[in-house]
């Protein structure tokens, strides 16, 4: 078992160059980048709780995602536009008022709860009904799944009430901060990263704790820890909620850092995105999420704009490898490759991966 | 227990360092009711360099996703454009050096690329945009850094911005002209049916006012998301109805679905035609059902007989990534390029105000391909003639009514009674 120091301090150095170096040698555009790829982050660290520790594959995340994001986006829409009816809803029907589930987001406050509650209830009520029924593996994946898609179908066809499949943009005011001057950005930048490093040090506690001890064994051996007189389903409905709060609170600062939010960021395929930044940097790990979704979104950024055709294709490549040859993703190839130093012997015993993936669901 | 309450504390100082941090810091930004002092006023300052020999410019199209198939042939104009101009010595005597980027299809990445290719790229200007959501997602970000966007295809109206110029048409210069034309048919009944999205239902609300002032029934209205391609339910609905016209505001690929449900249900451009605002020389074909005796508004068609039209049918047949025939936002795009030349060499120069000051002059003209078009120094729109067009066997336009001179442009419809003085007021007090 790795002493605990070496995990704290890890997260310590990525603090530093999170939210005391990346400030001072990116440009303006590469840190509004990281401040995106840090949101999708920390939704990721929320994956890596439920499916890498918890054995839940989550495809729906999205979901969750929009709940905070479209707090966060009708709040700041109400702010920029003020006393006045949002401009495209004059657009399609210049008369009606604002709907009435909009009325409430014009206070901080409240937004600031939503983002919090709302994710904390679906989540809970959705997941008590899953887990005490039993539902689990592929029927769990397809559900959230189709959570994620219908509610992408509900945005784009409520034009009028959500934007559509438009979105939400052109937002002036961040609870009162102008989001044009430079040093607001920078605030709305640091809070990600800090709420990133926050969310990173909040599953470290709990991977250490005795909680995180029953998840991995309910993961593991969900019969024999009932045997053992553990309820799972309550194990695994506290690790989907708290996956479930990190990625409303992804979703709530992409909003002032990207500037729109849109159905398409939350769908069926944004949702993949999200698991596969996972998967790439190894869902059972501490930092493998965080980093697997960053470097997924840096690609994006960057080989998207040099070779757009290509880039989804070395997306999925990369995707394929990683799941045939690295099985526990990016972050478990030092422990792989250490290994392999130690005993030079080509043909591994069936016990050693085993080995390797207990240590490293401890890490 | 000691070692969780002293974890504990460690954590909740590291999340208390990091939020005081970011608040010490909010107290240096401009709080709202502020902005006037220094963030919004005066925008980050630009870094286009022109000394050089060269000048870049940027190019923003989705190469991938679902509008690629349209979007290719606007970015592969664009390159023609540029190529023409730079053989011909440039902008004020800079070759144009160009740098693509990709939408993706996807709005939230057209505003990534935007503020790339104005921040960091510190190009002069930016072409590109096909949907109108792409075009509301750039808005904002040429806005906030005083960049300029040139916007090449035909939208809804109701929109104006310092930093976006407009060469497509807007509603005063293509829906309305294809509803007068079904005033002058004698259509009694129009149904209407859109993609799910700001064009098809802005452009519904407009032509609703139209309908009723012109005494034409609308006898239904039916939505299917873009990305969706299934009309039968809607069609269905269509033949109930039993329309004289159908006005089709679909976009992209779903208009197959319609066609492909269209045709089974038994109707026929003899009983119940449909005029479209998306369907050009380049889609015609590729609806996988013969679309002959259908109508299309549009500013240009490949078969429209103006002096330079010859040259550019011909330049587009010569060019490598050609597709072979042209199409109205294709030459929109293409005189997106010219007006950008022309409005530079009167500035004297590439900066953002001082194009923006030579526009006021309302000077700027073009030979275009569909005819001779004035830029309007104030909503940073263009004239266009008014053109219906009916699709022949060869997937051809015939001219069948045009306007009977260029049609200046009126995004805010100010010169047409029937839209409510109070919605457009709304409407600009939004946008302000």
């Amino acid at each position: 078992m790795t002493k605990p120091w070496i995990s704290l301090s890890g997260i310590g150095a990525f603090a530093v160059l999170l939210l005391g170096v990346a400030p001072f040698v990116l440009t303006d555009h590469w840190l509004n980048n990281l401040g995106k790829y840090c949101c999708w982050a920390i939704a990721a660290v929320g994956i890596g709780l439920a499916w890498g520790r918890g054995g839940m594959l989550v495809m729906g995340q999205g979901v969750f995602f929009a709940l905070g994001a479209y707090s966060m986006a009708m709040h700041l829409t109400l702010e920029t536009a003020g006393d006045r009816i949002p401009g495209f809803m004059v657009l399609y029907d210049p008369l009606a008022p604002l709907p009435a589930f909009w009325e409430p987001f014009r206070s901080a406050g409240f937004t600031l709860l939503a983002i919090v509650v709302l994710p904390v209830v679906l989540a809970g009520v959705l997941g008590y009904a899953l887990f005490k029924r039993r539902v689990k593996g592929a029927y769990f994946a397809i559900l959230t799944q189709a959570l994620a898609v219908a509610l992408a179908i509900l945005i784009s066809s409520t034009i009028r009430e959500t934007g559509g499949d438009t979105g939400l943009s052109d937002f002036k005011y961040f609870f009162g901060y102008v989001l044009n001057d430079p040093a607001n950005k920078l605030m709305v930048y640091l809070i990600a990263a800090g709420l990133l490093v926050v969310c990173l040090l909040a599953v470290w506690q709990l991977y250490r704790s005795r909680f995180g001890e029953l998840l991995v064994a309910t993961r593991d051996a969900e019969e024999r820890v009932r045997f053992l007189g553990y309820d799972p389903a309550n194990v695994k409905l506290v690790a989907f909620v708290v996956s479930a709060l990190m990625a409303s609170i992804g979703g709530a600062m992409f909003v002032p850092i990207v500037g729109i939010i849109t159905p398409a960021e939350i769908g069926a395929a944004a949702s993949i995105m999200m698991i596969a930044g996972v998967a790439f940097g190894g869902r059972a790990s501490l930092f493998g999420p965080a980093l697997g979704a960053m470097a997924v979104g840096w690609g994006q950024s960057s080989l998207g704009s040099t070779w757009p055709e290509g880039w989804t294709y070395i997306l999925g490549l990369l995707f394929v490898v990683v799941i045939l040859f690295l099985p526990n993703g990016l972050s478990s190839l030092p422990a792989r490759i250490a290994a392999a130093r130690r005993k030079p012997d080509p043909q591994p015993t069936p016990a050693a991966p085993a080995a390797a993936v207990l240590e490293e669901v401890r890490s | 227990m000691s070692t969780t309450s002293k974890r504990l504390r460690t954590l909740m100082a590291t999340g208390a360092i990091g939020t005081s941090m970011a608040l010490v810091l909010a107290g240096c930004g401009a709080k709202a009711g502020e902005e006037t002092a220094a963030s919004a006023a005066s925008p980050a300052a630009s870094c286009v360099d022109t000394s050089g020999s060269t000048v870049k410019l940027g190019f923003l199209n989705s190469l991938t996703g679902g509008m690629a198939i349209s979007e290719k042939t606007v970015s592969n104009v664009l390159h023609m454009a540029a190529d023409e101009i730079n053989a011909a010595g440039g902008i004020l005597g800079k070759k144009i050096e160009y740098i693509q980027e990709d939408g993706a299809t996807d709005w939230p990445t057209f505003a990534e690329k935007t503020e790339k290719l104005l921040t960091q790229d510190c190009v002069a200007a930016i072409f590109g945009g096909w949907t109108s959501s792409s075009r509301k997602a750039v808005k904002p970000v040429v806005e906030k850094n005083n960049g300029l966007f040139f916007y090449p295809v035909q939208y809804e109206g109701l929109e104006s911005s310092p930093n976006i110029y407009y060469t497509g048409a807007t509603t005063n210069q293509q829906i309305i002209p294809a509803m007068d034309f079904l005033a002058s048919q004698g259509v009694k009944k129009l149904f209407l049916a859109g993609s799910d999205y700001v064009f098809p239902r802005t452009a519904n609300a407009i032509i609703k006012l139209y309908a009723a002032k012109l005494g034409i029934e609308i006898v239904g209205e039916e939505y299917v998301p873009l990305d969706k391609d299934d009309w039968t339910s809607q069609v269905a609905k269509i033949v109930a109805a039993k329309p004289d016209f159908i006005f089709n505001t679909i976009n992209g690929s779903s208009n197959v679905g319609f066609i492909k449900a269209y045709y089974d249900a038994g109707l026929t451009a003899a009983t119940t035609p449909i005029i479209s605002v998306s369907i050009a020389e380049e889609e015609a074909p590729a609806m996988g059902h013969e679309v002959s005796g259908q109508y299309a508004s549009w500013n240009y068609f490949q078969s429209l007989k103006t002096e330079t039209n010859p040259k550019f049918i011909e330049s587009w047949k010569a060019y490598p990534s050609s597709s072979g025939v042209t199409s109205d936002p294709m030459e929109a795009a293409y005189i997106s390029m010219y007006l950008y030349k022309a409005l530079v060499e009167a500035a004297g120069s590439f900066d953002v105000d001082a194009v923006n000051a030579a526009a006021k002059k309302n000077t700027i003209t073009f030979d275009a391909p569909e005819g001779k078009v004035t830029l309007d120094g104030e909503n940073h729109h263009i004239s266009k003639p008014g053109h219906i067009g009916k699709i022949n066997s060869s997937n051809q336009f015939d001219i069948v009514w045009a306007s009977d001179k260029f049609i200046e442009p009126d995004p805010y419809l100010e010169g047409y009674d029937w839209f409510p003085a109070d919605i457009r007021k709304q409407l600009v007090d939004a946008a302000g």
